[in-house]
């Protein structure tokens, strides 16, 4: 199974490549064609992950932090959460750049392999940017009256968070 | 303008705090640090993310997403009953969902809004059932190969940065699992 994990990168790749060859796509100009989509991707986050992460590093240095991961452990440890991904959770629904930049901090402070690093890892791969993704859908349509969409949202997010926690601890013990 | 508000806000939150905690040196320090981190941050995970949104190119270019689409298109039909007999609505919905899972999120956002835009002709400026059902589905990822967050790892020194899939698919599962009951229930209950 480790193996599988290990060679998964390399094999989904190569399995990508035969199909696409056999479907007589030109892999090579497509691949260099989507790389350079993905460094303009990253050009345009860069200027807002620059934004959040210094405002998120002096959240940090301040001990706002602590005092909210503080007063809210005692809910957080209830739900099966550890209080230190309390800041991933508020910005992970309104910013995917925030969430990125407190999610890749987590995991260099406690170890891409440790049971907060995958944790973290885990809630950034399993949820959306909510807020930003209802404004765009409800904003191209023109809708005013969004009904349940936000409650039905924020209980799917809440879910990932639990279930993350929740499902590191199976996988990994 | 909501950026603004929280952006500023955390800045004068963290100088307060830091100041009466008496932390103010190191919010100093992290405020002229924040910057190159982000810089780190980026370069660190650019090769690996370029890489993948080449691969998923390819992928797209040899009909992958439209294949997975057609195989969609039956459960999509139950989920939406509403819009079931609008086809060109189906349409992209099905387009939208194998986007949303083969990770090519600059093609789903486009295939949702068309989709979006098909369900609220019935009922314009109120979300109908089967566009909340739609946005609250795209609000929760569904992405099979979360490359991003494996890049992160994988730059912190991560020897299988994919060791996290299983758990990263049970959480996504039970995240749009509930998203989609949220939906039901609400439907019936919601009184506007």
């Amino acid at each position: 199974m480790d193996l599988f994990f290990t060679m998964l990168v390399p094999l989904t790749i190569g399995v990508i490549a035969i199909y696409a060859t056999f479907r007589r796509v030109d892999v090579y100009s497509a691949l260099v064609q989507g790389a350079g989509s993905g460094l303009e991707t990253l050009t345009r986050i860069v200027p807002s992950l620059i934004g959040l992460m210094t405002a998120v590093y002096m959240l940090r240095a301040s001990g706002a932090l602590e005092l909210l991961a503080g007063a809210l452990a005692p809910v957080m440890d209830r739900l099966g959460l550890p209080p230190e991904l309390l800041p991933l959770m508020l910005v992970r629904p309104i910013s995917g750049s925030a969430a990125l930049g407190v999610g890749a901090e987590l995991i260099s402070t406690y170890g891409p392999d440790s049971q907060l690093g995958r944790t973290a890892a885990v809630m950034l791969g399993s949820t959306e940017t909510t807020f930003y993704t209802i404004a765009v859908y409800f904003g191209a349509v023109k809708i005013t009256r969004t009904r349940y969409a936000v409650p039905a949202a924020l209980c799917a997010d809440l879910t990932g968070f639990l279930a993350a926690a929740w499902a590191v601890r199976v996988c990994f013990g | 303008m909501t950026m603004t508000v929280i952006w500023t806000g955390m800045v004068a939150l963290s100088i307060l705090c830091g100041l009466a905690t008496g932390r103010g040196p190191e919010v100093a320090a992290a405020a002229v640090e924040g910057a190159g981190a982000a810089v780190e941050l980026a370069l660190s995970i650019a090769g690996m993310l370029c890489l993948w949104t080449g691969v998923m190119e390819v992928m797209r270019q040899s009909g992958l997403a439209d294949r997975l689409s057609r195989l969609l298109a039956p459960i999509l039909r139950r989920l939406y009953p509403q819009a079931a007999r609008d086809r060109a609505a189906m349409d992209a919905i099905s387009a939208n969902v194998s986007a949303n899972l083969l990770g090519l999120g600059s093609a789903a956002t486009p295939l949702g809004l068309e989709a979006a835009r098909r369900l609220a002709r019935h009922s314009p400026g109120v979300a109908s059932d089967a566009l909340c059902t739609l946005v609250v589905c795209n609000t929760a990822s569904i992405q099979l190969i979360p490359t991003t967050v494996a890049t992160v790892r994988a730059a912190e020194g991560c020897a299988a940065p994919f060791d996290i899939l299983p758990a990263v698919w049970l959480a996504s599962a039970l995240s749009v699992g509930v998203g989609i009951l949220a939906c039901k229930l609400f439907a019936r209950i919601w009184r506007d």
